[in-house]
């Protein structure tokens, strides 16, 4: 049974004690307890139910490494999943559910699959469920599904706020232990900006708990000391609860910052993702204790040595009334002695060790305590919580010695250095026979782009596992980063401890060395995923040998702790399956991040509203104010249609169109991409981009032009206009502003990087209003300023003047097919140019059109749509634009592509327009079908329908399509089928893409 | 080859297991093959199978510089669907899919094959216009797809933000028979299908050079020794240049990163796959519970098999946006495979200028529901040296002759 101790409990505040629930159970703890140590000390050892075989678990670690302790945390918006009990700090108010089981955590059907485990071995999913074949989805995925998982799905979108930081710093120090705060003393003397991050809440590591003296200090005291030192300096920054995610290329580092996550609704952001650049990286991220392979070290109440001590010594939680302690290492035996020392009874310390001889074991044996040599656990017995252990020989096949009755076992099977850090960009790992561990190889570090190693490892993480060596490591380390950094370290010298005498581990990766298979499918490797020792030998034997096969066979080290605890006994195991040494078998890769981080903090603010800026034109208010329909297009929202009244969208845009058509329409154009091209190489610039010809363009008038890219294809259109001998606006669709824009710099910057051309995108700098329909220069006119007349300014042509008061740029072009002038006023003024207009339009019925309206009647006009006559296969050529494609020029972007056989091939399709012979409207994307099917069976085609509308002006409906050799069809009928089953194909007549005033009457008046 | 079953399981289960045998053998290379193929990734295996199965070829190496199945096929998302715009792709990719649908019977191992259905969604009318076009082109092409509404599509996906203030959802093309398989095992089936009919997959062993005389391939050198052949496909994916560059001719292929990343697993929540290409994410959940996200490649070109962060957070971001009950789940890990990317984003199952050299790459960032479909096309086009109709449009000559098969017209990520 586990309790709460007088007199112990470092970190816990008694005179803060705090309710929370668990289970519906309300209980009390106190602040800085963990959920896990408050469960603890309030006696529930039982936390959690693991994922495959649903079997009871307690907390095995105390910390980040903790893969059983999962539970549901909070509610409503601010609930969440599978998170470690042993992270948790307590807060007043906490509500935690376990996880994985039903009805109960006490009672679980799915334990059924822990009674059927050896029918469920490792993979055994790939050898089964394969008949009948619909079963699998039916049947077997869903039970599967309901099985798996672990914690519920959240249900509501998440209430917190959440925000990114942006930092730089010559030397980032990973890890607040004793090594990293030497470190980071050492590289603070030199004056260079040092961030220490620590993932815990407090700082001191390991060291406070196991004891030993530093500079003749207690730990707890020295760190006191080095903490406030290095908080008066002002070249340090220190954060605790913020965890070193990943490290990237170049020394990009993403750290956790785990603000308000224990002071819930205080206002703060929840997290806090740092995106850091450092010179230098210190991991100080200490090591992790390993458990040992034995029947039944999964039941709960068997945990870590180090982690039975740190419930014992942070939180005053004892586990365990009378404990045995299994290992094949010294450093169990601190927790021998610190559980006596709290009143507990140790039963046995069962070392594998034949011969036990080290300084801590004297010191456990003179406080009575039996110490059994050569000694190993052959099973745990009990099932939701440990009876006793019968005892074994190490060396043999597991027939029982002894029985002891105990309700904890601490086992430990040595330490391994938490590698993560320097592994993730690609830094290496010796094995170090002596210690039984992988640790950093210094030779192979992870580089950056000066070639040399950007992370330095300090302490336990080095492989330095004593205090005197990890103090020593840690200064160096610090010494090491800050000198790479061009700093000079003025402190000299490392902090002193006393040296221990030490008896060597004994490599143990299996207890007892020779247990047969019953005892194997018994002893977990992957606490959370269910894999045994029996799984990864079963993977040896079916030739699953890669270290990366027998993860992705056995799930080993897949579970959410990623194999901080099974990573290097499972690969132990497999080698020795294998007969081959450990590092020939190697790691698994190590990817971010460290310990899972919210998706929340890596979106950051950047949600809802912020989700992606809205870019709003000047005249947005207005067209909100007045109903516009709105549609994204590209970053900008524009107004679809205006509806009015109880008019249908279709019904709106046909108003806009007549009215356009008859009156005077409105479009606010200020999305149209505005780029100034201008330099003495602007025109042969242009005359690379565009197909036609720019530089010949006199000032004063606009052209038409085209731009496609290097394969040939069409990406791009609009309106150029010459503003002065240098200078050159040239429009772009909305959506294109920015690509194209980057098309143009790109090529600038990379082939024609001596050509003297500058490009701004000037797209928000105007405002651009489309004043469009045969009223439009009386319009105009009423405002007052410029002379608008035919004469003074001609179609295609562009003047600069003053309308209502404001300076204007006219350029008079039309997408329409009617009288049309674009005008383009200071962004700043748009909105007052705008109601300008509505005020003078208003007694020549002026009404503002939208997009829709706009492209019916470009349509109508035949004119083509980027984006819906090109969809990056289509070459100007076949929209009968050869017009707009110099014969003259060299070369331009595309030339050399379009020449090629395909390209230039007569059987291509090619655009022509559609008269539907019932006047109906073709669905969009349809096509038109040709006999009989091709070689793999399809239909055959002969076209496609680009773009199809209800034209208000003929009353019909109109469509635009690619049609084999097209333009020599006219006249012709084909067929256009129609989705859904039983429906009569359309049929259309092949006409001209222009549907309307063919001439050109009515725009060049 | 020892036949799967709940039977053998039971049986074995009686002794501990103990009489499982290797999946596929571990042979050392004989002098000389009729055919080798570089690369034991699902494309490499797969053709390595149909060239067995369908044309009877089966002294056959596959050769493999790591562990088999470790390059893409055991680092993408699973997504499978066909509901391609061009019909050559169409075609390919829905051959594949249907194999899908009988692989796990065909290879007497469970892939997992699970179609429940791939929605893409549209969030623009621009989007709208294109799916719309897609299910026409599809039903042309004997693809089972349909575009729904966005009261539908919140019926297949309850966890959808149907109206984010920024691009709401206005309908999607779905594909009821598009789904995911399990990556791994989709490799170790064919691999074991493979041993079986007596191929030696040969791993560990890279190639290291390509030997020509007078035009036509005759050996590889490998780490493992030189290795001679008849015939020689090239199957590598992200390292197709190093190969043909090797063998003496060129490709147009680029190399770059794509990321994935999975959430720490939780209960069943999404039944189907959901891609957003708008805002650039994709996601689903598999057996284990993880939500599988992933999304576009990184900018630039590398071979580092890692990637940047700021393109989880891209993806990341998006799909906060789309299901924002993601928000507090936690990712348990990114990781990264390098892509092979073509001008036309369409693969190349092609002839190449060395007799008897054949290659099979450009898969990209959507080559794993395609494996079964390619394994085919390319068995026929070593076996015939010449293509068949699955295989014929892809071929390489066509970036020069401009006729290219691109998809990108139809989506903006491609999986
Ligand atoms: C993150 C990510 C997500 C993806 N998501 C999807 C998805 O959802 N759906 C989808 O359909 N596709 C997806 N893909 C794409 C898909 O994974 C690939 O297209 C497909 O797996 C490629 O298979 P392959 O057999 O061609 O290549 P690989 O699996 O990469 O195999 C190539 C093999 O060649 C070996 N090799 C290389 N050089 C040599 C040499 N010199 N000698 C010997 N062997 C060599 C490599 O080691 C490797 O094993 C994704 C890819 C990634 C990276």
């Amino acid at each position: 049974m586990s309790a709460r101790l007088e007199g112990w409990g470092r970190l816990i505040d008694r005179s803060e004690p705090l309710t929370y629930s668990f289970n519906g159970r309300d209980l009390r703890g106190y602040r800085g307890d963990t959920l896990a140590s408050a469960l603890l000390a309030a006696g529930q050892v039982m936390q959690g139910r693991s994922f495959k075989y649903h079997r009871p678990r307690g907390p095995v670690a105390a910390g980040a490494e903790e893969p059983n302790a999962l539970v549901n945390l909070g509610q409503g918006a601010r609930f969440e999943p599978d998170q470690r009990a042993t992270t948790t700090e307590l807060f007043e108010g906490l509500v935690a559910e376990s996880q994985n089981h039903w009805p109960s955590l006490d009672f679980d059907v799915g334990v059924v699959n822990n009674a059927l485990a050896r029918f469920l071995p490792a993979g055994f999913y790939n050898k089964t469920f394969m008949a009948p074949r619909g079963a699998w989805k039916h049947v077997f995925e869903p039970a599967i599904r309901q099985s798996a998982g672990l914690g519920r799905a959240p249900k509501a979108a998440d209430a917190d706020r959440y925000e990114h930081l942006y930092a730089h710093y010559d030397v980032v120090v990973v890890g607040g232990g004793v090594a990293g705060l030497t470190a980071a003393r050492a590289a603070a003397t030199s004056g260079l900006r040092v961030l220490v991050m620590e993932q815990a809440p407090h700082w001191g590591g390991r060291a406070p708990v196991d004891g030993g003296e530093i500079d003749r200090l207690d730990p707890e005291g020295w760190v006191r000391n080095v903490v406030e030192e290095l908080e008066k300096a002002k070249n340090v920054t220190l954060r605790r609860r913020m965890m070193a995610a990943g490290v990237y290329d170049h020394g990009y580092l993403i750290g956790y910052e785990r603000v308000a996550d224990h002071t819930p609704l205080d206002g703060r952001p929840r997290h806090r993702l740092w995106r850091i650049r450092a010179g230098r990286i210190v991991t100080a991220t200490g090591a992790i204790e390993r458990p040992l392979a034995f029947a039944g070290n999964d039941v709960p109440g068997v945990m870590l040595a180090s982690a039975m001590r740190d419930y014992l010594v942070n939180w005053g939680a004892a586990v365990g009334r009378r404990v045995v302690v299994v290992t094949n290492n010294d450093d169990a035996y601190r927790t021998a002695l610190a559980m006596h020392e709290a009143g507990r009874e140790v039963a046995a310390v069962l070392d594998a060790r034949p011969l036990v001889t080290g300084a801590l074991a004297t010191r456990v044996r003179e406080a009575g305590i039996r110490v059994l040599e050569g000694r190993a656990i052959a099973k745990v017995h009990g099932r939701k919580g440990v009876t006793g252990v019968a005892v074994t020989a190490q060396a043999g096949a597991g027939g029982a010695v002894e029985e002891i009755g105990c309700d904890a076992v601490a086992m430990s099977g040595g330490w391994s250095p938490v590698v993560h850090l320097w592994s993730h960009c690609g830094g290496k790992l010796v094995w170090d026979e002596a210690q039984a561990l992988f640790r950093p190889d210094p030779s192979r570090p992870p580089t950056g782009a000066d070639g040399e190693g950007f992370v330095v490892t300090a302490g336990a993480a080095s492989g330095a596992l004593t205090l005197a060596g990890a103090l020593a490591d840690g200064h160096d380390a610090g010494k090491a980063a800050a000198k790479a950094m061009g700093g000079k370290v003025t402190r000299k010298a490392a902090p002193k401890a006393e040296p221990e005498e030490a008896q060597p581990i004994l490599p143990v990766w299996i207890m007892p060395a020779e247990a047969g298979p019953e005892l194997k499918a018994k002893m977990w490797l992957d606490f959370q995923n269910d894999v045994k020792v029996s799984d990864v030998e079963l993977a040896a034997r079916e030739g699953y040998e890669s270290v990366e096969h027998t993860k992705r066979y056995t799930t080993l080290g897949m579970a959410t702790d990623q194999g901080k605890l099974s990573n290097i006994n499972g690969l132990a195991v497999l080698s020795q399956a294998l007969g081959q040494d450990i590092p020939a078998t190697g790691t698994t890769t190590f990817r971010p991040p460290y310990t899972p981080i919210s998706m929340a903090s890596i979106a950051g603010e950047a949600r809802g509203e912020l989700f992606q800026p809205l870019r709003r034109s000047p005249i947005h208010d207005w067209h909100e104010a007045n109903g516009a329909h709105w549609e994204p297009v590209g970053h900008w929202r524009r107004p679809y249609t205006y509806p009015r009244g109880a008019e249908t969208l279709a019904e709106a845009v046909n108003r806009e169109v007549n009215n356009t058509r008859a009156n005077v329409g409105l479009l606010d154009a200020s999305t149209l991409g505005k780029i100034v091209v201008k330099g003495p190489d602007a025109g042969r610039f242009l005359d690379m981009m565009y197909t036609n010809v720019m530089s010949s363009l006199p000032v004063g008038k606009c052209r038409y032009g085209l731009m496609c890219s290097e394969n040939g294809f069409l990406i791009d259109d609009g309106v150029v206009a010459r503003l002065a001998e240098d200078t050159w606006l040239c429009h772009t669709t909305t959506g294109g502003a920015d690509r194209i824009h980057g098309h143009m710099e790109d090529w600038l910057q990379c082939e024609w990087w001596d050509w003297k051309v500058y490009t701004a995108n000037l797209t928000e700098q105007f405002a651009q209003i489309g004043v469009v329909g045969p009223k439009a220069r009386a319009v105009l006119e009423a405002l007052g300023g410029m002379d608008l007349s035919k004469e003074a300014l001609p179609f295609m042509h562009w003047a600069e003047g003053e309308l209502a008061g404001i300076p204007a740029r006219v350029f008079r072009i039309s997408f329409s097919g009617e009288l049309s002038y674009e005008i383009a006023v200071p962004a700043g003024r748009g909105r007052e140019l705008w109601d300008r207009l509505v005020e003078a339009g208003e007694a020549h019925g002026v009404m503002p059109y939208g997009t829709e309206a706009l492209h019916v009647m470009r349509a109508e006009k035949g004119f083509i749509m980027i984006g819906d006559e090109t969809d990056g296969t289509v070459i100007p050529q076949d929209l009968g634009l050869n017009w707009a494609i110099s014969k003259k020029k060299e070369d331009f972007l595309g030339k050399r592509a379009q020449e090629r056989p395909h390209m230039a091939d007569p059987e291509r399709w090619k655009l022509i327009g559609l008269e539907t012979l019932d006047g109906s409207v073709i669905p969009d994307g349809a096509y038109i079908v040709a006999d009989g099917v091709n070689e793999n069976g399809q239909r055959n085609t002969q076209g496609r329908v680009t773009s199809t509308y209800f034209s208000p002006t003929l009353g019909r409906g109109i469509a635009m399509a690619l049609l084999h050799r097209g333009p020599e069809r006219m006249g012709e009928e084909v067929e256009i089928p129609v989705l859904g089953a039983g429906k009569a194909p359309i049929r259309a007549r092949v006409v001209e893409t222009c549907f309307f005033d063919k001439p050109g009457a009515k725009q060049d008046v | 080859m020892r036949r799967y079953s709940a039977f053998a399981i039971a049986r074995e289960a009686l002794r501990h297991h103990a009489g499982w045998g290797r999946a596929w053998a571990s042979p050392e290379p004989k002098k000389r093959y009729d055919v080798i193929i570089v690369g034991a990734g699902g494309h490499g295996l797969a053709t390595a199978y149909y060239l067995g199965k369908n044309h009877g070829i089966t002294n056959v190496a596959v050769l493999e510089k790591g562990w088999l199945g470790g390059g893409n096929t055991g680092r993408n998302t699973t997504i499978i669907r066909s509901n391609y715009l061009q019909d050559p792709s169409a075609a390919i990719y829905e051959k594949a899919r249907s194999l899908y649908e009988t692989l796990s019977q065909d290879l007497n191992m469970n892939v997992m094959f699970s179609p429940r259905g791939v929605i893409m969604l549209a969030q623009t009318h621009h989007e709208v216009r294109g799916y719309q076009r897609t299910a026409h082109a599809n039903a042309l092409q004997g693809v089972a797809t349909e575009f729904i509404g966005p009261a539908r599509v919140k019926e297949l996906v309850p966890i959808i933000n149907l109206d984010g203030p920024r691009y709401p959802v206005l309908g999607g093309l779905w594909q009821a028979r598009g789904g995911t398989a399990r990556h791994d095992t989709v490799a170790w089936g064919y691999a074991r299908a493979c041993s079986a009919m007596g191929m030696d997959i040969i791993q560990n062993c890279a190639v290291t050079g390509v030997e020509t005389e007078s035009g036509q391939v005759r050996a590889v050198n490998t780490s493992k020794g030189r290795i001679e052949c008849g015939k020689l496909a090239l199957v590598v994916a992200g390292h197709s240049s190093e190969l043909a560059e090797m063998a003496g001719f060129r490709l147009p292929i680029e190399s770059v990163a794509l990321q994935a990343l999975v959430s720490e697993p939780i209960k069943p929540c999404m039944d189907v796959v959901v891609m957003a290409n708008t805002v650039h994410g994709y996601m689903s959940q598999s057996d284990k519970g993880e939500m599988v996200i992933g999304g576009g490649t990184d900018g630039f070109n590398n071979y580092t098999q890692r990637g940047s962060f700021h393109h989880i957070e891209e993806t990341v971001r998006a799909l906060v946006e789309t299901f924002p009950m993601i928000s507090r789940l936690k990712m348990l890990r990114q990781w990264g495979g390098i892509v092979d990317m073509t001008g036309d984003r369409s693969p190349i199952l092609s002839k190449t200028p060395v007799g008897g050299v054949y290659v099979n790459c450009g898969w990209g960032t959507g080559g794993f529901k395609s494996i079964p479909g390619s394994g085919w096309a390319m068995a026929e086009l070593v076996a015939k040296d010449a293509p068949g109709p699955l295989a014929a449009p892809f071929g390489m000559e066509r970036f020069r002759e401009g006729r290219f098969i691109d998809e990108s017209v139809a989506a903006g990520v491609a999986h």
